[in-house]
């Protein structure tokens, strides 16, 4: 277990009140802005004091107002990168990332390898005002892993970045996660960015808790569209690259058939994890045959859901995995659509973006 | 021939002008930054009341401050005897005490400058510093000094400035004797008050002037070096 946190703490109006424990990976904190995300981090890294509760981390306690324990932030642990990267003006990158350089507590870190895996080999001798808004965030990121933290916090790292970088470095911080295997306490509101890092997912809305689990469950749980938003709401489903083909598309294994996506560089045998957003799929009750989507998997229908407006979200079982889709209520009464219900789920190959596919 | 055709009293006030506000910047270094971050940062009670007490030598009449300092730390006034009896030190119409008088009165703005200088620092950065595993300690000397080295130097330069040319407070506490307690300002006036005084005062004039640029030039010097150094 690498995070247990049971929290009590009132600032005005908000109240913070959740209990969780994750294990680990990468546990993402998902949630809109004001559910109190940042508090707890900041309460977790030991620059707010709750007012009451508990917290471990790698099975330490760091904070327990029962007894009176309140270690103080920097005999933690912890890595905390921040929404800004708060590199110290009047230091070198290098000097920046000597900065918190301390022997190894559960494991070695590798300097060279974290410069490299972040590419900062050219940055090294610049100033941080020199850098872009990317290479700031990439060089905060290695400051904090080089301090070598039982726990690395994360708080909306890409907020402040564009599309380019945030992809970017995404990919780092998957090879971190791959090859470092560091526990990370990820906070976000972007479903994509969550489906691509996340093992564990916590939810929580105002102050309190909504789901915690794992992130396959909770990513294609129908019961948590209105916390992820209509527009995010999807699933993920694993897959093995077995072919890549001239045409520039892929084909992928999955347990309900093969998925045939835009190119993935990746080497064939990969796993790979796609997620299909529930907006993208169409439901036939027939096997289509004359028709441009590549992707046609037999399903079942497990349940239906309806929401506000004239949409409604339909789960579907696809061999071991789960699929969402987002029809109008008119076309599930159309097609008398019911639990149980065998159909085909149609996926466009080119609704699927890039960022979409975790490798 | 004497130094600049100084004669010995005028070249004894200069060197005791530049000694006091050598030892008044200096001494009340520590003190200005400790009291700057109290008010910068920490909220205490009594925050405003210390505020207030570290403003007054700005705001009374320097006579009224000398006063003050001679009621405190006179030779039969309490804290003065007490200093005198337990370690030896006499303040009062010594060289030591226009140090303290020039302290006091340059107090004020050297604190101000590193307040403003202190209140500049991102607590942000400090917090980052603070879980790369720095202590409060480290984080201060590694990240708050350096980022407020300029004000840290103005601050200096300022109460340098302010003790060279201290009158009021120091002729009320030290009085004005040649070779003691005589500064440069106390000379001056000394020498107008005589018939025949008026090339001295001269003399005396331009070199004030002439330590004041080279004070000023110096200081200007050392914050584009400071700045240049923290990359700012």
């Amino acid at each position: 277990m690498t995070l247990f946190l049971d929290l009590n703490h009132s600032v005005g109006d908000f109240n913070l009140a959740l209990k969780f424990q994750v294990p680990n990976g990468v546990s993402a904190l998902f949630g809109r802005s004001g559910a109190g995300k940042t508090t707890l981090v900041n309460a977790v890294a030991g620059l707010i004091t709750p007012q009451k509760g508990r917290i471990e981390i790698a099975g330490r306690a760091v904070f327990d107002a029962g007894r009176g324990l309140n270690i103080p932030p920097h005999q933690r642990g912890i890595g905390y990168v921040f929404q800004d990267p708060r590199l110290f003006p009047h230091m070198s990158v290098q000097r920046n990332l000597n900065y918190g350089r301390r022997p190894a507590r559960s494991f070695e870190i590798d300097a060279n390898l974290i410069v490299d895996i972040l590419g900062l080999e050219k940055l090294l001798d610049r100033r941080p005002d020199t850098l872009s808004g990317g290479e700031k965030q990439r060089v905060a990121i290695a400051r904090a892993l080089l301090s070598n933290p039982d726990l690395l916090l994360l708080d909306e790292p890409l907020a402040a970045l564009d599309r380019a970088r945030k992809l970017e470095i995404l990919s780092y911080l998957e090879r971190l996660r791959d090859e470092l295997r560091l526990p990370m306490l990820y906070v976000s509101h972007s479903v994509p960015e969550l489906a691509r890092l996340a093992t564990d997912i916590v939810v929580m809305d105002a102050g309190k808790l909504v789901a915690c689990g794992p992130a396959s469950d909770l990513l294609s749980d129908p019961s948590l569209v209105p916390q992820l938003g209509l527009a995010a709401a999807g699933a993920s489903v694993l897959a093995r690259l077995t072919a890549q083909s001239e045409d520039g598309l892929s084909t992928l294994n999955t347990s309900a058939g093969q998925l045939f996506l835009p190119r993935i560089e990746a080497p064939l045998g990969s796993r790979v994890r796609v997620r299909i957003l529930a907006q993208d799929v169409m439901i036939s009750v027939q096997k289509p045959e004359q028709i441009s989507a590549l992707n046609i998997l037999p399903c079942h229908i497990i349940s239906l859901r309806p929401g506000d407006g004239p949409g409604m979200i339909v789960e579907l079982n696809s061999g071991n995995d789960r699929l969402l889709a987002r029809i109008t209520a008119r076309s599930a009464k159309r097609l008398c659509l019911q639990p149980d219900l065998a159909c085909y789920a149609i996926v466009k190959t080119l609704s699927i973006r890039p960022a979409e596919v975790a490798i | 021939m004497p130094l600049f055709g100084l004669a010995p009293t005028e070249w004894q006030a200069v060197q005791l002008s530049l000694l006091v506000a050598f030892w008044a910047s200096l001494l009340s270094l520590p003190l200005a930054v400790l009291v700057a971050y109290a008010l910068a940062r920490w909220q205490f009670w009594g925050r405003q009341l210390l505020n207030i007490c570290v403003h007054l030598p700005l705001i009374l009449p320097p006579v009224v401050t000398g006063y003050v300092l001679l009621l405190v730390f006179g030779q039969t006034a309490p804290v003065g005897r007490f200093l005198n009896d337990t370690f030896g030190i006499v303040l009062a119409f010594r060289w030591t005490g226009a140090v303290l008088a020039a302290a006091v009165m340059a107090f004020p703005l050297m604190m101000r400058a590193i307040r403003l200088a202190i209140e500049a620092v991102d607590p942000k950065l400090e917090q980052a510093a603070t879980t790369l595993g720095a202590g409060p300690i480290r984080v201060f000397l590694t990240i708050t000094v350096p980022m407020m080295a300029p004000g840290l130097v103005a601050g200096v330069v300022l109460a340098f400035a302010k003790a060279m040319g201290e009158f009021g407070a120091t002729i009320t506490f030290v009085a004005n004797i040649p070779g003691q307690t005589q500064t440069l300002p106390s000379a001056i006036y000394a020498f107008l008050q005589v018939p025949g005084g008026d090339a001295s005062a001269v003399r005396l004039l331009v070199l004030s002037v002439f330590i004041s640029v080279l004070a000023l030039a110096l200081s200007e010097w050392m914050a584009r070096r400071v700045v240049h150094g923290t990359g700012q």
